[in-house]
């Protein structure tokens, strides 16, 4: 197969990677896009189109769509990229490979959920707050029964309040965040208060649907073939709750595995402890011609993301000849400065809900995929283990399909923490092409 | 659990058994309305797996899907007469 020639190709149609297609496109630069899904709009605003706006936030994403339509950039949905290779784009379509020569790959890949590796939390029945919210958006699924969230984070109530608006029943929250970043985010509280008003809206909200938030500590999801009840502790005293679904969430952090395939400079946010790629205003990382936009390059939320799409479709547009300096800057500029605002409460909600390091018991599952406990990390750092990529060889942590995509944060923290060392210092996951797990056939496919 | 009100005017079939779904709907998602929950049994310790992330990246929910092996529920779109069988290491 020949690969088609362009000159942007864009990576993920959520709201930074549709904010940057109409940019390049309207630039004048020939730009395909691709996403897995089969419509756009990303995790925030996916399956908008079929659902419908419900809020103001659904009101500007379902703009850009509509704009995203109009603008000439082509889209091919359903496309999952596997591999970038000096300039060209692999993925697959339909079971069949695909490939496009580009000048510029922006990738506007998003975020993943933060992995909460909790006793039993590979139980059936156990799964993400972002989870059910797909299932929410895309299938019109409610949870019912004794569904049970636990974490911390805006989604963990802001999914709560869409599920009871939709007429689903929770049975409980679980608040796992720290009594005492309540304090230290005090000082940041003038950047947030429009974020603060909205979140209050949501508590009086949920008081009044009868959903109770318990602040506790020690989730357990216990049962078993599926899970079938919940313990946790108030106030240091047991308590155990009938539960036939529990939700997790500990915020999202970037998705790396593209960044590091690519060999990509990436740093640590300590903020959000979580690591990105290196990037420069324009969103171009360390390697020549790759550029990363919205949650990707560090999260801020989807208004920002689709400031940071605009600002990094200028950058390429500018690298590719199509604008020149002078009317790249005029043109970021309204951008850059909403951004700064957009991104005003990030200190307040970074601090709030701050993640800890997980210290999971030894029994419990840190890789999902091979089933590698944290007792296995620990006795692995014994016998001289010194960071993941070694971690794979003494125990097959992160070698299973996911890639280390569930267990990377986590293997890491208890690798850190029985090393005696801090987070920052252990280098994440070498990753490598394909992204993905691909059949022969795929590949195959590629020589046609 | 999950519930869902609306119609389903359409069916696949899981382990052989008839699943209700309908337009939008992954395979994971019409599975998960219809109150099932295991897709999967590990292969090292054979314990029963389901959906996690519902996005395409823990490959927990993957199962046989018209016949081909380690199909991710979760991005695959529902559709008429689909088979999706338990996948057993």
């Amino acid at each position: 197969m020949s690969p088609s020639e362009t000159d942007v190709v864009i990576v993920g149609a959520g709201p930074a990677g549709l904010a940057a297609a109409i940019e390049t496109a309207r630039r004048g630069l020939r730009t395909l896009l691709l996403d897995e899904n089969p419509a756009p709009g990303g995790r925030v605003w996916q399956a908008l189109q079929s659902r419908g706006a419900g809020d103001p936030d659904d009101t500007a994403g379902l703009a850009l769509i509509r704009a995203f339509a109009a603008s000439g950039a082509e889209a091919r949905y359903g496309a999952s990229v596997w591999g970038i290779e000096a300039g060209t784009v692999f993925w697959t379509q339909d079971g069949a490979s695909h490939t496009a020569r580009a000048r510029r790959v922006l990738l506007a890949t998003g975020t993943t959920e933060r992995p909460v590796p909790i006793p039993g939390w590979t139980l059936p029945g156990v799964m993400t707050v972002g989870a059910a919210q797909i299932a929410l958006k895309t299938g019109g699924l409610v949870p019912d029964g004794n569904t049970w969230i636990a974490g911390q984070g805006p989604l963990t109530v802001f999914y709560a309040v869409q599920a009871v608006r939709a007429g689903g029943r929770i049975a409980g929250i679980l608040d796992l965040s720290a009594p005492a970043a309540r304090w230290r985010a005090v000082r940041h509280l003038p950047g947030a208060i429009s974020d603060i008003r909205k979140g209050l809206g949501w508590l009086r909200e949920l008081r009044r649907a009868g959903v109770p938030i318990v602040r506790a500590t020690d989730p357990r999801a216990e049962g078993d073939r599926a899970i079938s009840r919940i313990s946790f502790r108030v106030h240091g005293r047991p308590r155990t709750e009938p539960a036939d679904l529990l939700l997790l969430h500990d915020g999202v952090i970037p998705s790396i595995q593209i960044t590091r395939a690519l060999g990509c400079a990436h740093v640590w946010d300590a903020w959000q402890r979580c690591w990105r790629p290196e990037t420069d205003a324009w969103g171009e990382t360390t390697v020549p011609g790759a550029i990363v936009a919205g949650d990707g390059a560090g999260v801020g939320g989807a208004a920002a993301a689709v400031l940071s799409g605009r600002i990094a479709a200028l950058g390429c547009a500018h690298a590719l000849g199509a604008i020149d300096a002078a009317t790249r800057d005029r043109e970021a500029a309204p951008s850059l400065a909403a951004r700064a605002r957009a991104l005003a409460s990030r200190p307040f909600l970074d601090t709030l809900f701050a993640p800890r390091p997980v210290d999971p018991d030894d029994a419990t599952l840190i890789c999902r995929c091979e089933e590698v406990t944290a007792g296995q990390v620990r006795d692995a750092v014994r016998l001289g283990c010194q960071g993941l990529n070694q971690l794979k060889a003494f125990t097959r942590c992160g070698m299973g399909p996911c890639q280390g995509r569930m267990c990377g944060p986590s293997a890491a923290d208890v690798l850190a923490a029985a090393r005696g060392v801090d987070g920052r210092t252990i280098e994440p996951y070498r990753t490598r092409f394909p992204a993905r797990p691909l059949t022969v056939g795929e590949l195959a496919g590629l020589e046609r | 659990m999950f519930r869902r009100g609306g119609s389903e005017p359409w069916t696949l079939f899981f382990d052989g058994q008839p699943v209700p779904a309908r337009d939008g709907d992954s395979v994971a998602s019409a599975l998960l309305a219809a109150g099932v929950r295991v897709t999967r049994q590990t292969q090292l310790s054979g314990a029963p797996r389901g959906p996690w992330c519902m996005m395409g990246a823990c490959f927990d929910c993957v199962a046989i899907v018209d016949g081909r092996r380690g199909v991710r529920t979760c991005m695959t779109q529902a559709r008429e007469g689909l088979r999706v069988v338990t996948q057993r290491d």
